[in-house]
């Protein structure tokens, strides 16, 4: 951006996917594709985006569609593992064994980043954030059903190589190198 | 009715009931699990997938497009909005002591504080004191004065 742009331009730039977005979902519900429907769509993105304004997302984020694609997989994948895996281990005579708490230390330094990572550790096997510390970047999880040591160091791996499909698929070049520079494997 | 008709009839009441009965173990866990964090668990997991698969199921059922969209829409928010009110839960547990630390075999984001919880079970009312009140009074106090 060389040419000075007006404020109101700038937050408009910021606020374009969450625009696009909200016509999206304003098309998605009329269940039908118009004019009518798309630009009452754009009316109403409008005047919630003036009426609700949400402070802009920091960080250049961008969409890479092969590690996308792997971190999409990878998530389905885990999603329907940890669906029958907790089912199983609510029918089963035994119950559940004892749980625990670790936290681990991420390498990004992203908002989005880390909201991606927390959102989909959520859904993954095993884990449950209960807290992100955003200054010193660790993330605390609760871990279900764990029996030994090997099983916490086996979920502080699942985390990070998560953390790295995340990265790779939306991250800014300099975050990515960032995940290289501290030893972020290509797994 | 053709033979492609009733394998797609199949396939949705396959995914259908596969769907509810994760919705049940959700429930059923919330009651068989010992605490608020370990119930949170099932209350995520087993409920967002169940979900899906019940809008699968419809999506495959249901004639036209305009339904489809509506269930894909539902499934979005689904996955958006579980892990963040599991997340706001469990945290507001953890930090009024609703852990069962019995059953933890770890607790890291614990590890370094001098009070701990001996007699707290993890099903103590919501406003239960500190059970150590001296103790944690000088450990806030430690903790102003580091800020």
């Amino acid at each position: 951006m060389s040419e000075p742009v007006s404020p109101a331009a700038h937050r408009l730039r910021h606020q374009l996917p969450l625009l696009v977005w909200l016509v999206l979902v304003w098309n998605l519900l009329w269940g039908t594709w118009s004019w009518a429907n798309l630009i009452s769509g754009a009316a109403v993105a409008l005047g919630v985006t003036l009426l609700l304004p949400l402070p802009p997302v920091v960080g250049g984020s961008r969409v890479r569609p092969l590690p996308t694609l792997r971190f999409v997989g990878h998530f389905v994948a885990d999603l329907v593992r940890s669906g029958a895996l907790v089912a199983w281990q609510t029918v089963r005579p035994s119950g559940i064994d004892r749980s625990a708490i670790i936290t681990v230390q991420l390498r990004t330094d992203s908002d989005l980043l880390l909201t991606i990572l927390a959102e989909s550790l959520t859904l993954v096997p095993g884990s449950m954030v209960i807290d992100l510390d955003r200054e010193r970047r660790t993330i605390s999880l609760h871990v279900l059903h764990v029996r030994d040591e090997a099983d916490l160091e086996r979920q502080r791996a699942a985390v990070l190589a998560e953390e790295n499909r995340v990265v790779r698929a939306f991250g800014s070049p300099e975050e990515v190198a960032a995940l290289d520079a501290a030893g972020g494997r290509t797994a | 009715m053709s033979a492609l008709e009733m394998v797609r009839d199949a396939v949705a009441i396959v995914l259908l009931l596969l769907g509810t009965f994760l919705c049940l173990t959700a429930g059923l866990g919330l009651v068989r699990f010992p605490d608020v964090l370990t119930r949170m668990h099932a209350g995520t997991k087993p409920q967002v997938l169940g979900v899906l698969l019940i809008m699968v199921g419809a999506a495959i059922r249901l004639q036209g497009w305009s339904a489809t969209w509506m269930l894909l829409l539902v499934a979005v928010f689904q996955m958006l909005t579980a892990p963040v009110s599991a997340h706001m839960i469990s945290r507001v547990a953890y930090r009024r002591r609703h852990v069962r630390r019995d059953r933890l075999m770890v607790d890291e984001l614990n590890s370094g504080g001098g009070v701990r919880d001996r007699v707290y079970q993890g099903d103590e009312p919501a406003d239960a004191p500190p059970e150590q009140p001296g103790a944690a009074l000088a450990k806030s106090r430690e903790e102003d004065e580091a800020r």
